[in-house]
């Protein structure tokens, strides 16, 4: 895709103004990094808080008599019993099991379900959702809203300034309320490991928005490339690469996505797959890797002791909180124990790589306010 | 000292060639955190991989400028890879390598000619 065609965000102007450097992502142009660069934009994040433009994800309204149990036709998630004021992390699957994208769908207030969805996979995610859910529900896509992630240990007090009543929400709870004069949707979420928020605003709002949180001395703005490094040593995986339509949630590590009562009924798209993985007829699934020497990058091979290729790396790179590299990669049930010793192929030679448990970082969620 | 389009640099003493990245490539790589040096002995024709640069993002090749065989390499940079953008072009080299053909080493840019080429980009 050539740069004319790159979609901008409400914030393009803003970013440039930053000294960001942009790239396309998702069919749009956005920031990898500002001027800090991504090692102190990463370290900034776990220690005050930093701002990200996600406005490139999809966002939308999925309204209809029943939008919760329609729902459930294409996820594992128990939707029926989502409470007003809750979210929840969810996968939109294949007939197959496999995972269409990674998603958050949460109840703001009582207008349907509020689905937020990857930016590269918004037009199919819609597309399927429709597809399958058509006469059930009506998608009404928010394509005048931008998204604002901030996140980071001092986020609750940054954010406890402009709008009290957001900032007091507990983790995965979401409202849907007026913030810096605006209606805002707000979750306690994200994708850093860290406490923080999601913040939909109108577009046209969003610039002032930002601003108004930048010109706090503990707020800066945090690119992509540190939001890639923060999610991996979160242990969070990231669609395209860790995701694809042949992986399932169970092979993912995300089992708790799939809910007891959905368990129970096996009721969801490739149900006969993730109930027999679920009882242990399991090739491959997902681990962490310490990894010793050179950074292991996502098609890296994992061999075991005996130098047998076992695995593949789906997302590796240097870890700035930790001071060495990560990855997250595929191997089978039997070398997932963590302790076990593999190794990585990077440039042709092994290396030492360890699995370890996830987050490699712990988490640091409020879930109590 | 004399540079390439890939921005790597090389200053010459006697037959012996040390060899970096320029500060603008290590601007561009942003922080580095791990540096593959190659190993003593190693003969390198030019254009031929001779190190590679990591950055939080992305491992990044470092072409040999000039044919020859590696002399040593700087193992200061498996401690203190950062030192490539501290020092792009002093403490920050990669590796010293004996060139075959010093007539090699004028014909690639000086730094005047270099400047203008950064100019361009």
């Amino acid at each position: 895709m050539s740069d004319e065609t790159l979609k901008l965000t409400p914030l393009y102007a803003a970013h440039l103004e930053a000294g960001a450097r942009m790239v396309p992502f998702a069919g749009y142009s956005m920031p990898v990094q500002y001027r800090d660069g991504v090692l102190k934009e990463h370290l900034w994040t776990r220690e005050n808080a930093g701002l990200f433009d996600v406005s490139h994800m999809g966002q939308a309204r999925l309204r209809g008599v029943s939008p919760l149990s329609a729902f459930e036709e294409v996820t594992p998630g128990d939707f029926i019993g989502l409470k007003p004021g809750k979210q929840r992390y969810s996968v939109l699957l294949n007939k197959k099991g496999g995972i269409i994208d990674d998603l958050m769908a949460g109840r703001p207030d009582d207008d349907g379900l509020f689905v937020v969805v990857n930016g590269a996979c918004k037009e199919n995610d819609f597309k399927v959702i429709d597809d399958e859910l058509a006469g059930q529900v009506r998608i009404d896509r928010l394509e005048d809203r931008a998204l604002l992630a901030l996140q980071g240990p001092k986020a609750a007090e940054v954010l406890a300034i402009h709008a009290p009543d957001a900032a007091k929400l507990a983790f995965m709870e979401t409202a849907a309320l007026q913030a810096f004069g605006v209606d805002a949707i707000v979750s306690r979420s994200g994708y850093t490991g860290e406490d923080g928020y999601e913040i939909s605003v109108p577009g046209e709002a969003a610039l002032r928005i930002w601003n108004t949180l930048l010109a706090d001395e503990r707020v800066r703005p945090i690119g992509l490339g540190a939001r890639d490094s923060l999610r991996l040593e979160a242990g969070l995986p990231l669609y395209g690469h860790d995701l694809d339509e042949t992986v399932s949630p169970i092979e993912a590590g995300l089992g708790f996505a799939v809910s007891k009562k959905r368990r129970d009924a096996g009721d969801f798209p490739g149900a006969r797959r993730i109930t027999a993985e679920l009882a242990g007829d399991l090739t491959r699934k997902t681990v962490g890797l310490k990894v010793e020497g050179a950074p292991a990058r996502e098609g890296a091979e994992i061999a075991d002791a005996d130098g047998d290729v076992v695995g593949l790396v789906t997302s590796g790179g240097f870890a700035p909180s930790l001071g060495y590299p990560i990855a997250l990669g595929f191997v089978p049930p039997a070398l997932a124990a963590v302790g076990t010793e593999l190794k990585v192929i990077v440039r042709g030679r092994a290396q030492p790589a360890q699995v370890v448990a996830t987050p490699f970082v712990p988490h640091r969620y409020v879930r109590k306010v | 000292m004399r540079f390439t389009k890939d921005h790597e640099w090389v200053s010459l003493d006697g037959d012996v060639a040390t060899i970096g990245i320029t500060a603008y490539a290590a601007e561009q790589l942003g922080d580095v955190v791990f540096v593959e040096t190659p190993d003593v002995g190693k003969t390198v024709a030019a254009g031929d991989g001779l190190a590679v640069v990591e950055s939080v993002k992305a491992a990044s090749d470092v072409y040999a400028p000039l044919s020859g065989e590696v002399l040593e390499a700087n193992g200061a940079l498996a401690e203190a890879p950062e030192t490539v953008n501290q020092a792009p072009e002093a403490g920050g080299w990669f590796a010293k390598v004996k060139i075959a053909d010093a007539s090699a080493y004028e014909a690639l840019m000086d730094r005047a000619a270099y400047d203008a080429y950064l100019e361009t980009l």
